[in-house]
């Protein structure tokens, strides 16, 4: 059992690494956030197994936060892609 | 029953390591941004979600620990990824990143273009 998450736990740190190189290489600015996003999504389920790995629970809290801020960051970046700006004030009236 | 449950937790995380090397192999090898957004925000979602199942079954029977925070990250990223995918590529589109030449049709060119020109004669107006 161990050996078959040790084996899972590499498969998804190795998909990691495919997923830096779009980020180093990618040709337009959205696809590095589209592989950056990716990214986050791994190191939540790479987190979870290593919680299995460790025999520990308090790995756990961690996914959530970490689910949050990468939701947070995809959000605030695709609105600085689209308009340039993040926080938008009114000052035509 | 132990061994059913063992037997349940290896398919789960066998089903989601499978989709999240999908999701590498797909972001890597698709040709246009909105492909690979596509690759990413369904199967890395599936994948994690799936990955996720596996360890909350693991906790619950062999650990006797009912984790509730995997079952609130599990509808989170259920609810919150094909939002991202969805803001990913709108912006990509938005920024004016071409896509593929295979594309077949383009029917979000119309409204924006529509939109665009409805803004430009609204602006002298509104100042």
């Amino acid at each position: 059992m161990m050996i078959f998450i040790w084996i899972c736990t590499i498969v998804v740190g190795l998909s990691m690494a495919g997923l830096m190189y779009r980020v180093f290489k990618g040709p337009s600015v959205p696809d590095r956030l589209i592989a950056l996003d990716g990214i986050g999504v791994m190191l939540i389920s790479a987190i979870a197994l290593l919680s299995i790995l460790f025999d520990t629970r308090f790995y756990i809290d961690v996914i959530l936060l970490i689910a949050i801020i990468s939701f947070i960051g995809t959000v605030s970046f695709s609105k600085f892609i689209e308009r340039g700006e993040i926080i938008e004030r009114e000052r035509h009236h | 029953m132990s061994v059913i449950i063992n037997i349940l937790i290896v398919i789960t995380i066998t089903v989601g390591v499978v989709f999240t090397a999908v999701t590498t192999i797909g972001i890597l090898r698709f040709p246009d941004v909105y492909t690979r957004a596509h690759a990413a925000s369904k199967s890395a979602t599936l994948g994690v979600m799936s990955i996720l199942l596996g360890v909350f079954i693991h906790f619950w029977y062999n650990e006797g620990h009912f984790s509730i925070q995997l079952l609130l990250g599990i509808v989170f990223l259920f609810i919150t990824s094909p939002i991202g995918g969805h803001l990913m590529s709108r912006a990509a589109y938005m920024a004016g990143v071409k896509p593929t030449d295979l594309t077949v049709g383009d029917d979000l060119a119309e409204v924006v273009k529509k939109a665009k020109r409805e803004n430009s004669t609204l602006k002298p107006e509104d100042q």
